[in-house]
């Protein structure tokens, strides 16, 4: 056989290069969507709360009928793209035929209470007169959205304010204004909400009294005191709000929206004024945070797709606390049993593999259990022997907190399992001959040498539990989620953790704002900047978890030798 | 004492380990427990029985049960209705028609609705409509509930004459809305129709307190039937059927009778076999589907299926099961049940959609002469041939459904074939409930396949570089990328796969094909240029530091397709591939479809794969490899040869647990399609997938009917299917572990 030189193309077959490098391309790929995915979210997420410019410009559509409207614009640009003309055919614009690609422009126009759509598509091409105009104000408003004018002037009750710089003067009022909604929504909160609650407890009392069947005239004359005495301190506290409400609409502002329409704005309504034109980069700034922050500590406006999703956050907080409390005990005691107590046989093997089978089980199923087995089964079983006054409102045979925790530690109990197996599968055995050896009962040794040693790979468990919990949405939305509650399940309020609550909550948020809102264009910033935070929550629990666990592994390795 | 506490220790500690087994039993058993009384029949208990009320010897017209099942009704020939308690037959009221005292009841109908809408056709040639209701009041004593019946008579109170001296010897009553229809019929064969529409008041609505007030039109169809024949009004009182003894039938069309005075015959059937004769044609709740019994023992369905030759009667099941003929027939009011007895005495409750019968006994020696199901379907009352009344509680919660009904194609009313569809719920009542899983059950596998397809060779191929190629360093960074991305939220992905990534797709369709063509090739591309590069080049890049190198090269091909997909789709698709597509192939594009629903659901099963298949691959004793390498094979050789062939199990289980999370992925197939329940496989159309429709529906659906029943039953079999699959992942890893134990 003639032995033949190989050539480089030959070698390079032979030796599966291309397929190394195709396996290679794999994890290119793949690590190359996570990284745009990231981009992604956090461009998207973090750009909407910049004060972008605000363009004023003279746009004359072509119509069919040859007639030119020209017409006044002002907006925001949102984003630019080119598109085939093919596309647009049958949109009836009247379109130059020989052009083949088009730019195109997405503008939010706001002032969403004018009557017309708050986002637009139009075509640059017919722009002209395009300006920067310094003294066009946004204005964030409570409701009906943004709005984009010329401030005019101010009044007072109706009399034109004679002021130097109409602009300072609004934002020194609506720092009064924003006190006024401040002590409004801590008379709501507070005293409002305690005599609702009272007047419910009345109620309720009442009711069970009723059911007891010792519901004597003496009884029922004093709740009906009580219950007269909490409407007089509601009227007075009422009374006290509605002077409130009135000191609210003492000032107005005169502004003129694009082509010239006259528009009177209560201060009240008011968020935030300033003029992004004229700002520079550090006052930018400075807003890009303080909206940030607004987006972080305050409760969504507009049906959630504005303002801020602080109780979405809250929420979540409460509600994995909540499942840390039921999952840690539960999952670390089932992973002492298997690795300490256990005898590794069949019974083990297959608890492994109920662990593993749980793990893999659809979280949409445990949803469904919980919702069977909980609200409807135990929950039920609780309010009839406990809450018979309230029936045939439930109390706990409803989704709520309690349940959408329990349900969610059902879920995350073998990823504590797997971690503290791991964590105590690192000790060596020589730590607990050595502690027998001392003469310590089993119990005694697990308590006093392995857990502490352990517990590192214990609180990795649980922070992957945490982050997994926080993210799943599919089983909440059947046992306790809502878009929106009425009240945080914690709160000042005996007792003071409401169990039964229903609640708001980071994931479910992203998908109901961003697939059931009215005005998905105006929501989505919103909700790419909640994905944003809840990817970055998780992200930072996930990497905490993985540092702990490589300190315990090096801390191990010392022990070994 | 010490020792105590550690007993007791061990003992609660070891209660732990094993509630995790219960825990797993606990799901998996409720499901059960919620699922099974999905296909258990129906059953009865006995109420009561005794003489039927009023003069013996006068027989029924009929029976019927209020609201409630507390009280029964028996209206009997001679006019009179009977009012009494369905568990004693002691009697409440006694009430006569208002009919001349000589008048003898000719014939007799009942309308198949829940209106009370009574026919009587009567010896002298005239007809009496009788409206029949119960009204409910409260005691003022103790707050029982009191039922009193109430009469009234929509085409006046006295009867009208609509033949002249003539007997009326057939006649049908139907009612729809706010008005009613009467169909009757001499022994010629002349064909009276009467039509009552409720008057409005001055503002075109109806006066709910006023008692309705009727405007009456009334025509003549002479010799419009062959004498003798049964008559029948459909739901819509659009169709007259005349039935004769023999099961022939004709049909027609009343659309525009009152308009022009035009009947037209639209088809004609035989609805038995030969030599059968016909007990009771009646349409089945909702007036769609004629039930027709014949004396062979058998009960078939019928009803107009629109074709190109028009309307046709088709038979769409049939119901047997007894061997002695069928003497009686009823519905029920607001399923599609209906109660046969035989002449033996059996009793059979059957349902149309799922094709079964939900229950089956003898309850009488002979066949029912007349009977009644309560409107809520918990009770029934049969009166035997010696003239006894006999109650009976049924308890029949889930009759729909069955192993049919759930996994083959049905054949909906209204519908041209049978044909697999998941409609649980619609506006009106007489709706049939559509349950098949199978367009779910497609639709899962749908979307798992598609992410699969993206998923299986990215992770399995990138857990194969990274276990075994992959530089140490490189390797120690990537491992945390890929947790981080198996940590994602779905909820996240789901909503970019929606709102960012449908749209984009939809918009650059062309490139996303074009970046499965050309990445390949580029990676191939940019290995060959690097072998053919200067060796001092090459130094910079150690081995297992590929994949780095790769990054621009992907980037760029990437960017080539977005640039050439333009130019690209302007020559070869005429400016617009999703336009060609419908054009050229008729292929339909939903924006949120199952490409996107693969590319997102693929992303997040790429990790689950992954970190499986790369521990597998890289735990497998490194002896192995150095032994082939040793012998003179290449790297790729020893691990085409030696090392993927130990590690396949590993790879093989990844795939499963990977096909698991696909199949029971929620939220990203919830956001990223259009949540339609249909059975296609084209890439551009979307699906709705058990654990979408579990979500989308439980929260509205009613405690413990069979719509919530279903869900947990999809809920089942998800859970069931990933213990099935976890299960063999778990046991295949457990040994392949003790293998590389071994050696």
């Amino acid at each position: 056989m003639k032995k033949q030189k190989l050539s480089k193309f030959q070698i390079w077959l032979r030796d599966g290069t291309p397929w190394i490098w195709f396996n290679a391309g794999a994890v290119t790929i793949s690590v190359l969507m996570l990284f745009g995915l990231l981009v992604i979210l956090g461009v998207n997420g973090l750009s909407h709360f910049w004060p972008r410019d605000v363009m004023r410009a003279v746009y004359t559509l072509p119509t069919a009928d040859g007639i030119e409207e020209p017409v006044e614009i002002i907006g925001e640009i949102i984003s630019s793209e080119e598109t085939e003309s093919a596309r647009l055919q049958g949109s009836g614009l009247l379109l130059n035929a020989d052009q083949e690609i088009l730019q195109r422009q997405l503008i939010r126009f706001g002032n969403r209470d004018l009557g017309s759509a708050d986002f637009g598509w139009i075509f640059p091409q017919y722009l002209s007169e395009q300006s920067w105009p310094e003294d066009i104000t946004v204005l964030e408003r409570r409701e009906w959205s943004d709005f984009y004018g010329r401030l005019q002037s101010l009044q007072e009750n109706g009399q034109t304010l004679a002021v130097a710089d109409p602009f300072e003067e609004l934002q020194r009022r609506l720092q009064r204004t924003e006190a006024i909604h401040a002590e409004i929504n801590a008379i709501e909160d507070g005293e409002i909400a305690r005599i609702n609650w009272s007047m419910e407890q009345l109620r309720l009392g009442e009711r069970r009294l009723q059911l007891e069947g010792n519901n004597s005239a003496e009884i029922i004359s004093t709740i009906r005191a009580e219950r007269q005495t909490l409407l007089l301190e509601f009227e007075a506290v009422q009374s006290q709000l509605n002077a409130l409400y009135r000191d609210l609409e003492r000032d107005t502002a005169q502004f003129e929206a694009a082509n010239g329409v006259a528009v009177t704005i209560f201060l009240a309504d008011i968020v935030r004024a300033y003029r992004p034109n004229a700002m520079g980069v550090v006052a930018k700034l400075g807003v890009y945070f303080e909206k940030l922050a607004e987006f972080l500590t305050t409760e969504p406006r507009e049906a959630n797709t504005e303002g801020g999703i602080f109780p979405a956050i809250f929420g979540t907080v409460v509600m994995v606390l909540l499942m840390s409390v039921f999952v840690t005990p539960f999952g670390v005691v089932a992973a002492i049993y298997l690795r300490e107590y256990a005898h590794q046989g069949f019974l083990t093997r297959l608890i492994r593999i109920a662990v593993n089978n749980l793990a893999g089980v659809p979280s949409i199923v445990y949803g469904v259990f919980g919702l069977g087995f909980f609200i409807y089964f135990v929950g039920g079983e609780i309010d009839q022997a406990f809450y018979p006054e309230a029936l045939p409102a439930p109390t706990f045979g409803t989704p709520g907190l309690l349940w959408a925790s329990l349900t969610l530690a059902l879920l995350t109990v073998p990823v504590v399992i797997v971690a503290t197996e791991e964590g105590l599968a690192r000790i060596p055995r020589s730590l607990r001959e050595g502690s027998l050896a001392l003469g310590a009962t089993k119990f005694e040794t697990i308590v006093q040498v392995i857990f502490p040693m352990a517990s590192p790979a214990m609180m990795t468990g649980l922070i992957l539990a945490v982050a997994r919990a926080a993210g799943e949405v599919a089983p909440l939305m059947l046992v306790g989620v809502v878009k929106l509650a009425p009240a945080l399940p914690v709160n000042g309020i005996y007792p003071y953790v409401h169990l039964d609550q229903k609640f708001m909550h980071l994931g479910y948020h992203i998908y109901d704002v961003g697939f059931q809102s009215p005005n998905i264009e105006a929501a989505r910033p919103l909700v790419f900047a909640t994905a944003l935070l809840l990817v970055i929550v998780i992200a930072t629990l996930n990497f905490a978890a993985a540092a702990l666990r490589n300190r315990l592994r090096e801390k191990y390795k010392t022990l070994d030798v | 004492m010490r020792y105590a506490v550690d007993h007791f220790a061990r003992t609660t500690i070891s209660l732990g380990g094993i509630g995790i087994i219960v825990i797993l039993l606990l799901i998996f058993i409720y499901l059960v427990q919620e699922v099974m009384p999905l296909f258990s029949g129906a059953s009865v208990e006995a109420r009561g029985s005794y003489d039927r009320p009023g003069n013996p010897g006068v027989p029924t017209l009929q029976l019927s049960i209020e609201e409630q099942a507390g009280m029964a009704m028996r209206l009997d020939a001679e006019g009179v209705f009977h009012f009494f308690e369905l568990d004693t037959g002691v009697l409440a009221s006694s009430e006569r028609l208002n009919l001349p005292t000589s008048a003898t009841i000719s014939s007799f109908a009942s309308d198949s609705a829940e209106s009370g809408l009574l026919a009587l056709g009567l010896e002298s040639g005239e007809m009496l409509l009788v409206e029949q209701e119960y009204d409910t009041s409260f005691s003022t004593v103790d707050n029982s509930r009191i039922v009193t019946p109430s009469y009234t008579y929509p085409a006046g109170e006295q009867p009208l004459l609509v033949y002249d001296n003539e007997p009326v010897t057939q006649i049908a009553v139907g009612s729809r809305g706010e008005q009613f229809l009467a169909a009757l019929s001499n022994a010629a064969g002349d064909v009276v129709l009467l039509r009552g529409a409720r008057q409005q008041n001055l503002l075109g609505a109806f006066d709910p307190d006023a008692s309705p007030v009727y405007n009456l039109s009334q025509i003549t169809l002479p010799e419009l039937v062959p004498p003798a024949n049964q008559l029948l009004l459909d739901g819509d009182l659009r169709w007259l059927l005349a039935i004769d003894r023999r099961g022939a039938v004709r049909v027609f069309d009343l659309a525009s009778a009152f308009r022009d005075g035009s009947v037209a015959e639209v088809a004609r059937a035989n609805l038995l076999p030969q030599g059968a004769n016909l007990v009771d044609a009646r349409f089945l709740l909702g007036g769609v589907s004629l039930l027709i019994s014949s004396d062979r023992g058998e009960t078939s369905q019928w009803f107009l299926v629109r074709d190109e030759n028009g309307n046709q009667l088709q038979q769409v099941r049939s119901f047997g099961g007894s061997d002695s003929p069928i003497v009686s027939i009823t519905g029920e009011w607001r399923r599609k049940n209906f109660v046969t007895t035989d002449a033996t005495g059996s009793v059979r409750i059957f349902n149309t959609t799922a094709s079964r019968a939900v229950f089956e006994g003898d309850l009488l020696q002979a066949g029912a002469v007349a009977m009644a199901v309560a409107p809520r379907g918990n009770a029934l009352l049969l009166e035997s041939t010696d003239g006894k009344l006999h109650a009976w509680r049924l308890d029949n919660p889930h009759p729909e459904i069955s192993w049919s009904a759930l996994w083959e194609r049905v054949w909906y009313e209204g519908y041209p074939e049978p044909d697999y569809i998941w409609q649980s719920s619609a506006a009106s009542n007489d709706f049939e409930p559509k349950y098949s899983l199978m367009p779910l059950t497609f639709g899962t596998f749908k979307a798992a396949f598609f992410a699969m397809l993206l998923a299986a060779p990215l992770a399995v191929c990138g857990a194969i570089y990274t276990g075994y190629f992959m530089a140490p360093r490189l390797r120690r960074k990537v491992k945390p990328l890929v947790e981080l991305m198996e940590a994602l939220p779905t909820v996240v992905l789901g909503f970019l796969a929606g709102l960012w990534l449908a749209p984009l797709v939809e918009e650059h369709l062309l490139s996303v094909f074009s970046i499965v063509v050309l990445l390949p090739l580029g990676i191939v591309a940019a290995s060959l240029l690097w072998m053919y590069l200067p060796r001092s080049l090459g130094e910079y890049l150690p081995d297992g530091w590929e994949a780095v190198m790769l990054v621009p090269v992907v980037l760029f091909f990437c960017w080539m397709a977005v640039v050439l997909a333009t130019p690209m789709e302007s020559l070869f698709f005429g400016g617009d591939l999703r336009n060609w597509l419908s054009d050229e192939l008729g292929v339909s594009y939903d924006q949120r479809n199952a490409m996107v629903v693969g590319l997102a659901m693929g992303f997040a099963v790429i990790p689950t794969i992954f970190s499986i298949a790369e521990d597998a691959i890289f735990n497998v004793p490194q002896q192995l490899s150095y032994g082939s390498q040793a012998l003179g094979a290449t790297p790729w050789q020893s691990l085409y040869r030696v090392v993927l062939p130990t590690a396949s199990p590993g790879i093989f289980s990844a795939l499963m647990v990977g096909m698991g999370r696909a199949v029971g992925e929620t939220m990203i197939v919830l956001m990223a399609t259009g949540n339609t329940p249909i059975m296609d496989i084209n890439l551009f159309e979307g699906m709705r997938t058990l654990a979408a429709n579990i979500a989308v529906e439980i929260p509205e659906s009613e405690v413990d009917s069979s719509h919530y029943r279903i869900l947990f039953l999809a809920a089942l079999v998800l859970f069931v299917f990933t213990f099935f699959v976890n299960t063999i992942a778990e046991v295949v890893r457990q040994r392949l572990r003790s293998r590389y134990n071994v050696l």
